[in-house]
């Protein structure tokens, strides 16, 4: 346990450098902060998003000719797990008013509104109920409660700067305009978040916020909320049935043109499952299973970006998905902690990031985008990146600088979690630094929809990370666990109203993807590849050469 | 990424040994710096259970193992805890509990409807069993006879942590479902045991009412950027990046007194 001894012996580097640099920090001296002009240069040169190798054009389907990551644009141009002239759409196992795809924040949310408005509804989701990045989501959420001193005004200009002046108005507008709403629906289903002794909601600031409005439940904000809203399902388990462990592959339309339904995958016995629905909401999530670029994730086992896959074949449009969110400071080693987010509060505090020789190669406070694209600078081009026991390269974040500067125990105290983390594998942050590369957190992009939660695709809704536009190229912390509520809750509802007043029934095809399937033959794509991959694969290589998995499809048999 | 760095002569002796450990019983040599969870994968498993957030908050991947020699039951979290040489150890995705469906609308936040719910919970014999068994270490047994006598406050209090693994429940005397309680019990404290929030109805009112509606609409109608043609900035935007430039920042270590200079579009007090 604990670091083993080669990279206790590299650590001394960084311990001799230690006390030049506290003592540079006590004369008020920093590591020089990037010009205007060399942050572009390290952006450009070593951002993810920038790299131009790391991405290609999608060569069909609604946005032909956008080039985005590789990995996405594989999934894109690939056949469906479903072969249409195989499955009998005469017969449906399941009739329901509104089919839910996908069991975390958003989906849960709108399996409650939609019920709600008095329909019957079915969530098919991939693993259990509630396995989601919701569950995980540590910080908070964002919404002007306090008329006082903030208004959705102010949180709108917050959403727009930090999305670059990208974002679509609209969609920002109702996220702002919502927030407090939902803040409020929640407290009344009896979610737990901090209070002030006189009622008062405690709120903090998050980057690129004007006004403390980042409401939380102590540290499992996102758990807090989840396990809440699926409770609250689980008391109307008359009208909101829960499939588990079967996610959707393929969206059912009808001869109406209309979303009715999808075909699901019982993982567990390799079986296909009909569900005709009068109306369907998309709640998939992100994508940071995907691993862009080989880059370790903060994302829960299952987000491998299902939803933009079947929406696209379906038809609808993609937006922002050129952009995706790294976060700087990821755990890289010990690797039973990989990809778990260390917050921007170490570098706050004053913790120096220090390559292999001990030394300090960028200041602690650049922007997310920048911090990590010289982190990556560091271990790549300049081959100055610590090497791990699990053959990657990461940065020292010298945490126990701060005991020296503000005493001993001052890690333990204000990062209690991390602490604790770190402690079980036998690694004291306080004494030892952590070993960092930026991880993969957001999916900024998804697919196009409009703030009453409809896709151009009638009778399809969405709610959540699957959605784009909402954030433009960057979210800001505390958004997302906001947006998977607004727009969950808008897209039951709708969904709903939809069903019981608009559907109109017809016979179910899968024609669009025979459509699609030709598509990819006529551009000339004849990998093998299947998509939506369910779930990333981590065998080992050596295991998987000698595996008797006659046909190998993606991730399953 | 880092596949690429050029750093040789900076190598380490960083390589893991490969220990024994019995999967279901079944022995496997895996590299001995994994977690049980890549351990499992190494050897070639492939989940569909047991495997969720692989960050230590869902409680999917709950797991029990023996030592050689040692007769106590241990406990982890598959994604967190790391393997040791001749483990027996299986996952336990999940175990047959009870949960009570209440009408959530018709609660009075009261210990008696608990009681109702769930009558088994004074089944409990306080052998502490489900405390020693939590991989969060949760204080189950406390915080169940905290809702006993009726401090639900203090039982919303001590369940927070919980993750809802279930492994409290295989091992309960009582045979009760500890974590559908405080699921219940936390719900309660949250909407009838806290200070009831004034600020919150005046905004979601206020909002309703129509009263941001302009500010809105005139921030709304300045546009955004084209992404792909962004060095084309119109009138509009160039007002909005005014805009967001001139917001008066609330300080870092202000306390709930902070009010801003300028009341623009804001409700007041």
């Amino acid at each position: 346990m604990g670091y083993p001894e080669g990279l206790k012996e590299l650590m001394k580097k960084v311990e001799a450098t230690r006390p030049e640099r506290v003592e540079q920090k006590k004369t008020g001296y920093e590591f020089p902060a990037l010009s205007l002009e060399d942050r572009s240069k390290v952006l450009h040169t070593y951002h993810p998003d920038v790299k131009e190798e790391g991405r290609r054009e999608i060569q069909i389907g609604p946005n032909k000719g956008y080039r985005i990551c590789h990995e996405m644009v594989d999934l894109l141009e690939a056949k469906s797990r479903v072969e249409p002239d195989k499955v009998d759409l005469g017969k449906a196992d399941y009739e329901t008013d509104v089919l839910v795809i996908g069991g975390g924040g958003a989906g849960t949310a709108a399996a409650l509104m939609a019920q709600e408005q008095g329909a019957k509804v079915i969530i098919a989701t991939k693993l259990r109920h509630g396995d989601a990045n919701t569950m995980m989501a540590e910080g908070g959420i964002q919404a002007a409660t306090k008329g006082y001193k903030d208004s959705p005004y102010y949180h709108y200009l917050d959403i727009i700067g930090g999305g670059h002046f990208t974002n679509k108005p609209e969609l920002v507008a109702t996220l702002a305009n919502e927030a407090p709403g939902v803040i409020n629906w929640l407290l009344g289903l009896g979610c737990n978040f901090s209070k002030w002794e006189d009622g008062t909601l405690k709120t903090m600031h998050g980057g690129g916020t004007c006004r403390k409005r980042m409401h939380f439940a102590a540290d499992i904000t996102g758990a807090e909320m989840m396990r809440t809203v699926r409770d609250e399902a689980r008391n109307r388990a008359n009208d909101i049935t829960v499939i588990e462990f079967s996610p959707a592959v393929e969206l059912l339309l009808n001869d109406k043109g209309q979303c009715a339904g999808a075909v699901l995958y019982n993982m567990e016995t390799a079986e296909y499952i009909i569900v005709k629905a009068k109306s369907v909401v998309m709640a998939t999530g992100g994508s940071g299973r995907l691993h862009v670029q080989n880059f370790m994730t903060t994302n829960h086992y299952g987000a491998t970006g299902d939803g933009i896959v079947m929406g696209y074949r379906a038809g609808v449009p993609v937006c922002f998905l050129h952009t995706i969110q790294y976060h700087p400071t990821g755990v890289i080693f010990p690797e039973q902690a990989e990809g778990i987010l260390i917050t921007e509060k170490f570098r706050g505090a004053g913790a120096n990031l220090v390559n292999v020789d001990g030394n300090q190669f960028v200041f602690e406070r650049e922007p997310r985008d920048i911090e990590a694209s010289c982190i990556i600078r560091e271990c790549t081009d300049r081959g100055m990146g610590v090497p791990t026991p699990t053959g990657k390269f990461g940065i020292w974040l010298d945490s126990p600088m701060l005991d020296v500067m503000y005493g001993e125990g001052y890690v333990k105290k204000e990062f209690p979690g991390k602490h604790i983390l770190f402690s079980r594998f036998g690694i004291d942050i306080g004494k030892e630094p952590m070993l960092i590369y930026p991880t993969l957190h957001y999916q900024n992009g998804g697919l196009e929809f409009t703030s009453d939660g409809a896709t151009p695709l009638k009778g399809l809704y969405l709610g959540g990370e699957v959605g784009g536009g909402t954030h433009g190229e960057n979210r800001l912390m505390g958004n997302s666990l906001l947006d998977i509520m607004v727009y969950g809750r808008i897209a039951g509802t709708n969904a709903a109203k939809f069903a019981l007043n608009d559907s109109q029934d017809g016979e179910l095809t899968l024609d669009h993807v025979r459509k699609y399937h030709k598509e990819l033959e006529d551009a000339g794509i004849e990998d093998a590849r299947i998509a939506p991959m369910l779930l990333p694969d981590y065998t080992d290589e050596q295991v998987k050469s000698k595996q008797l998995t006659a046909k190998y499809e993606g991730t399953m048999r | 990424m880092s596949e690429t760095a050029v750093v040789e002569e900076k190598e380490v002796k960083v390589e893991s040994n490969l220990i024994p450990i019995f999967i279901m019983g079944k022995k496997y040599m895996v590299p001995d710096s994994l977690t049980i969870m890549k351990a499992m994968e190494y050897a070639g498993y492939k989940f569909i259970r047991g495997a969720g957030c692989r960050g230590g908050i869902c409680g999917a991947c709950a797991t029990v193992y023996r030592k050689p020699g040692d007769y106590h039951i241990r406990v982890g979290l598959a994604c967190q805890t790391v393997v040791e040489p001749d483990m027996y150890l299986t996952q336990l995705p999940f175990y047959p509990a009870n949960r009570a469906t209440y009408d959530w609308n018709e609660l009075k936040g009261e210990a008696e409807e608990v009681y109702q719910a769930y009558p088994e919970l004074f089944r409990c014999l306080a052998c502490n069993a489900c405390t020693k068994v939590c991989p969060m270490d949760v204080p189950v047994m406390d915080y169940i006879a905290a809702v006993k006598r009726g401090d639900l406050e203090k039982a919303a209090e001590l369940s927070f942590d919980c993750i809802q693994c279930g492994l409290c429940a295989t091992r309960c005397m009582g045979e009760m479902a500890q974590y559908h309680i405080a699921q219940m019990v936390r719900r309660i404290r949250g909407k009838f045991l806290t200070p009831h929030t004034d600020h919150i109805g005046k905004q979601v009112d206020a909002i309703a009412d129509g009263f941001y509606e302009k500010f809105m609409d005139e921030v709304k109608a300045l546009g955004t950027l084209d992404p792909f043609d962004q060095s084309n900035v119109s009138e509009g935007v160039a007002k909005l990046k005014e805009l967001y430039k001139a917001r008066e920042g609330e300080p870092h270590t202000t306390d709930e007194t902070w009010r801003p200079q300028s009341d623009y579009a804001l409700l007041g007090e």
